[in-house]
């Protein structure tokens, strides 16, 4: 429903309007900030706008984005600016002062409302920049159809300034002379969420990108599988316009690549690969792909899964080789790839080769580091630090998404999740406090009858040009109970929203309805007219005229009048039932319950107790730290064990947190706002409440029985090997480490992230403490992913052996006399070998801790397959639970690094923060109602409730379920199940459904 | 009536988060379909009550359509999409032993991302709802 204007605290830029950057503006908005949403292009959206689908849930990235674009558009706390660039700062953290360029877009935004007719006049024609130049847009454009702004703009850069816009534009939009403007922020800090730019493929000659026309990057195939892209979803390749079939991938095209200096990796390639071969399959299923690797990483939650899914289900393929050169087949523009495979070159003809293009830092981006006074790393991206991986080098800046690392969105929505809780930390210094919900003046409506007005909207010509607006508002006027009609041009204009509240006030008018545009992206404009006016805002209806009538049916005038009628009729029957709902507002007992007292509890708990709100941290053993406890070394430069003790004591003599250490949660009830715990420890028990629970219980290193662990003192764990190390323990002349022990398995298939991270650092550390080691390291894929990969590098640099395995050809270890050996497959001249290592160490996966369980069943919240916490959304945020105020972060949620495990507790404290800075928190009124006088108590509900949102109690001596309504949300499903009808939901009650069925079926 | 002109009435249950906003996407993209339908907008397709779709028959729809999430992951509510699911294979039956023919019932998985799903879905039902001819009860109900 709508934001109301909420206690500005201080300003925030935030720079970069892709999803990083609107994700961190809508959170901080949403807690009391004014928030300056910069973009240099003339749209926000990203390069998110531009993907077809988003893994691992293969959902449309262009919904999933275009519902906060929504957002965005109706905050009332964010500003977007579009069109601009920083050209200087001032100032330190807490009074930036910047200053800001915007180039002239020539259309006005306030007057533009995005009916499109200057582009139909505009006589250029040049390649679209959002399609890739597959298709072609006009000189007045907006970047792709559900953009925001809903402005267009001019691209002077072809406009020969006709004029042709300027003159039908009815609204005075267009100024062809605008110039470039300066303004000035005050902003107290600054997020710099600024992307990446695509990696230019030419710069690989070899693979002829440019050259020919069936190459094409990642990015194009993207669009050319988009349902509005230049094919309109159609799989066909850009010479030709014919169906590929047979698709080339080729991976790391600009990633791990020295002789182009990235040699980092992109970290996200491997996944949309896989993706788009499973969107080019599922388009046709005889289409074949290949994808072309030297390893495959996905080693994100789940990824395995969707690896393996790709291999098996949808017949993918995948070949282990650096493809050498592409050429063009002149006659059939076919291309023909060199590679090698077992020594053996080859090559083979395909239809479509797609790169799979690695990401480079943003445009520009030496300038504007220059300009804020932040250091890059060698590689132009934010440089950041293990432990303090959202902070610039500059106090006050802050960063997030891939331009401080590659990475895919789920990490990057995380990341702008977590950059808020520092950047409310620096803003709120007074009060972390909202303004209590201010209780709605609504008019007293219990003694009226339904008087309802019916506003229609012509959306400029798009309705009017197909519905006869004039018979329509007749007709709607004759209906029952409608007392007034009007037509708009616009009725989602300022201009048009006052007349509405005005004559809401006028007229006596008691139910709304709007006919005009779809209620999903208009519907919060018309509700917040409600509430100016003083009337609920349950007593609007809207009848999609729009979407689903003028533009469905334009060659069919008359019918598409009937419809609209019969859609008007529809609405009208509804609003005549509905009646106002009081949105239930709870508690919130400003504390939060922490589970778990690793780094990411401490890390949660900290942020939290900053923000002046009381935390209880929960360990289970006897001292706090985890898994960290355990960690010598970084890939870097910080000390852990410092690092660790540093933070241990802030936790410590926090006032704010109250640590319990050899205790365990035995039970937790209770919702959002007013959880109810009970804690057992040696001493007793003891209860606390609390309005949040965050959940840290890290995980579990899994307990080998390969390889003679356990049978062996010479077989260790990666873990020991570190104890060793740090200990001055480790004297050993060769050493064999065996990656994915535990992982990648059929019995545990996902992989455990870190481990390939943590040989290498502990190989390099072995090489630095005794140089004439050997190392060999036998591994399945080599996922030192991101800037981990340099230090891959410098491992084989310094003489560390790589040695690849299969499953068939696993290696062995064996003790002779004592004496370890170990037989293994050498791939390159397929035979075995052996070794005598003095030690093997084995890296063991990380799997999900076993009390997770229990967790999920007191609280109802869903894990993986493997045992992990699983969050709502896969494909964004990491730390959401279907469970209102429960959140998840650190190992509890997948196997992380420390730098991803503090980026996620933050991300975790921040979305805590947001429910507890309220000191009650109003809840969707479109719950489900019990009428007790009907319910049999027969529990169907109770059951079907996958939020445990319906409860039992005794009611005279009998059975009646009631509905917890700060646990439900509103789908009704309880409703339809009832078989005593005593379940209604709140807005979409069965008898306005009925009424509606009835009003679409009169003859 | 003549068989010829016969334009079948189609009420159209449709979720908020996926098949509503895939019709919507259809009207975005101008894909055109038969103005037959009527679409209801509920929450979740988990909402349809089998009284919603009995009442839409016996008040002379020719067609009902259920849309909702793609099962098994991306159903808002995570699971209504399924028990619209079983719901509308239980109807089926039932409306068969009213001498309903099932094929009036449709359910379709249609993502915010399915345009053109949803209007070949439409079209397809106004064909073969065509063929079917005029729901039988609106037929008894003229005869009395």
């Amino acid at each position: 429903m709508t934001n109301m204007e909420k206690n500005v605290h201080s300003s925030v830029l935030v720079v970069g309007g892709g999803i990083a950057g609107i994700q961190a503006s809508l959170e901080l908005a949403d807690l009391g900030h004014k928030v300056y949403l910069l973009d240099e292009s003339t749209s926000i959206g990203g390069s998110m706008a531009q993907l077809d689908k988003i893994f691992p849930i293969n959902d449309c990235s262009i919904c999933t984005l275009m519902d906060k674009l929504t957002q965005v558009s109706q905050h009332p706390n964010i500003k977007v600016l579009t069109n601009a660039e920083i050209e200087g700062l001032q100032g330190e953290a807490g009074d930036f002062e910047v200053t800001v360029l915007r180039r002239a877009r020539y259309v006005d935004e306030e007057k533009c409302n995005g009916c499109g007719a200057c582009v139909e006049k505009c006589p250029v024609e040049v390649p679209d920049e959002f399609n890739m130049r597959l298709s072609k847009r006009k000189s007045i454009y907006i970047k792709y159809p559900q953009a925001f702004p809903v402005t267009y703009a001019i691209d002077m850069n072809s406009c020969t300034k006709c004029g042709a816009c300027v003159e039908v534009c009815e609204y005075d939009a267009i100024n062809l002379n605008e110039t470039e403007k300066r303004l000035t922020l005050k902003v107290s800090s600054i997020v710099l969420a600024l992307g990446f730019s695509p990696f230019d493929p030419k710069l690989k000659t070899e693979y002829g990108y440019g050259r020919f026309p069936n190459v094409v990057n990642s990015l194009e195939f993207e669009r050319i599988l988009s349902d509005y892209g230049p094919y309109n979803g159609t799989l066909l390749r850009p010479y030709d316009q014919r169906i590929p079939r047979k698709i080339a991938f080729i991976q790391c095209v600009g990633s791990r690549d020295a002789q182009l200096g990235n040699i980092y990796c992109s970290s996200v390639c491997c996944m949309y690969a896989i993706k788009e071969a499973i969107a080019a399959k599922e388009r046709d299923p005889t289409v074949q792909c290949t994808i072309f690797y030297m390893d495959i990483r996905t080693s994100g939650k789940d990824y395995e899964l969707y690896y393996e899914q790709a291999k098996k289900k949808y017949g993918v393929r995948f070949v282990r080789s650096r493809v050498a050169s592409v050429d063009e087949a002149p006659d059939t523009h076919n291309l023909l790839l060199k590679y090698v495979v077992d020594e053996e070159p080859r090559t083979e003809e395909f239809d479509l080769v797609v790169l799979s293009t690695g990401m480079c830092p943003p445009k520009n981006v030496e300038r504007l580091a220059k300009i804020l006074g932040i250091n890059l790393n060698k590689y132009g991206f934010c440089m950041t630090k293990t432990f303090s991986p959202i902070e610039t080098s500059k106090p006050g800046i802050f960063v997030c998404g891939a331009f401080a690392r590659p990475k895919d969105i789920p990490e990057t929505v995380t990341q702008a999740s977590g950059v808020v809780i520092k950047t409310a930390r620096i803003n709120t210094s007074e009060s972390c406090k909202q303004a209590p919900v201010q209780p709605q003046v609504e008019r007293d409506l219990s003694q009226e009858e339904p008087r309802i007005g019916v506003f229609l909207c012509h959306c400029g010509v798009n309705i009017s040009n197909v519905v006869n607006m004039n018979e329509l508002a007749e007709y709607a006027g004759k209906l029952p109970n409608v007392v007034l009609v009007e037509h708009f041009l616009y009725a989602c204009s300022r201009h048009s929203r006052n007349k509405i509240a005005e004559k809401i006030r006028e007229q006596g008018l008691n139910r709304i309805v709007i006919g005009g545009c779809t209620p999903r992206t208009h519907e919060d404009l018309f509700l917040e007219v409600m509430q100016e006016a003083g009337l609920n805002v349950y007593l609007l209806e809207i009848a999609n005229l729009r979407e689903q009538c003028a533009w469905t049916h334009l060659e069919q005038p008359e019918k598409a009048t009937e419809k609209a009628k019969s859609l008007v009729q529809l609405a009208v029957a509804k609003a005549k039932l509905l009646t106002p709902v009081l949105k239930p507002a709870v508690d919130v007992i400003p504390t939060a319950l922490v589970v778990g007292g690793g780094l990411a509890g401490m890390t949660a708990a900290l942020e939290l107790a900053n923000q002046g709100f009381e935390v209880h941290l929960v360990e289970k053993s006897g001292e706090l730290g985890g898994h960290l406890r355990n960690i010598h070394y970084v890939l870097g430069e910080e000390n852990p064990q410092e690092e660790l003790k540093h933070i241990i004591s802030k936790v410590s003599s926090s006032p704010n947190i109250h640590v319990y250490l050899n205790s365990e949660v035995v039970a937790i009830s209770g919702h959002v706002g007013n959880f109810q715990t009970l804690l057992k420890h040696k001493d007793g028990a003891k209860e606390i409440r609390h309005g949040v629970v965050i959940l840290a219980t890290g995980a579990l290193e899994y307990n080998p029985t390969e390889y003679l662990y356990g049978q062996s003192s010479k077989v260790i764990t990666q873990r020991e090997l570190e104890q060793k190390l740090a200990k001055g323990e480790f004297n050993a002349k060769s050493v064999v480490m065996i990656q994915c022990v535990g992982a990648r398995t059929n019995d545990n298939p996902n992989c455990s992230r870190i481990c390939c991270g943590h040989s290498v650092k502990n190989a390099l550390k072995i090489k630095e403490l005794s140089p004439e080691t050997e190392v060999y390291v036998f591994y399945k894929d080599i996922r030192t992913f991101g800037f981990y990969e340099d230090y891959y590098r410098k491992a084989s640099e310094k003489g560390v052996t790589f040695i690849c395995y299969e499953d068939e050809h696993k290696p062995s270890v064996s003790l002779e006399h004592g004496e370890l050996k170990v037989v293994a497959w050498e791939p390159v001249v397929k035979q075995w070998f052996s070794l005598q290592p003095d030690l093997v160490v084995l890296n063991a996966a990380t799997v999900a801790n076993t009390d997770n369980r229990n967790f999920a069943e007191m609280l109802g919240i869903p894990l993986t397959q493997d045992g992990f916490f699983l969050e709502t959304k896969m494909e964004l945020s990491h730390v959401d639970t279907p469970r209102a105020g429960v959140f998840i972060c650190g190992l509890a949620h997948s196997p992380k690094f420390i730098e991803e495990t503090i980026t996620q507790a933050y991300a975790a404290a921040a979305h805590a923060a947001e429910i507890l800075s309220k000191s009650r928190l109003e809840i969707e009124g479109t719950v489900a109602v019990i009428n007790e006088d009907l319910c049999s108590g027969c529990r169907i509900c109770e059951n079907l409730c996958e939020y445990g949102a319906i409860k039992m109690r005794e009611e005279n001596e009998r059975l009646v379920a009631y509905v917890v309504e700060a646990l439900c949300k509103s789908c009704g499903v309880c409703g339809a199940a009832c078989p005593t009808n005593a379940i209604n939901l709140n807005y979409f009650t069965t008898e306005q459904i009925l009424a509606q069925i009835k009003a679409a079926l009169v003859e | 009536m003549e068989p010829g002109n016969f334009e079948p009435k189609i009420i159209g249950f449709l979720c908020n988060w996926c098949a509503y906003a895939g019709a919507d996407l259809a009207g975005i993209s101008r894909i055109q379909y038969p103005p037959n339908i009527r679409i209801i907008r509920v929450m979740c397709s988990g909402r349809v009550d089998p009284l919603f779709v009995l009442e839409a028959l016996k008040n002379g729809a020719d067609g009902v359509l259920i849309g909702g999430c793609h099962p098994p992951s991306d159903c808002h509510y995570l699971s209504g999409n399924f028990k619209a699911w079983r719901r509308t294979l239980l109807l089926k039956r039932v409306l068969a032993q009213f001498g309903i023919e099932p094929e009036r019932l449709r359910i379709e998985w249609i993502s915010a991302s399915e345009g053109d799903k949803f209007a070949r879905v439409v079209k397809e039902m106004v064909e073969e709802l065509k063929k079917l001819g005029p729901n039988p009860l609106k037929l008894t109900e003229e005869a009395k």
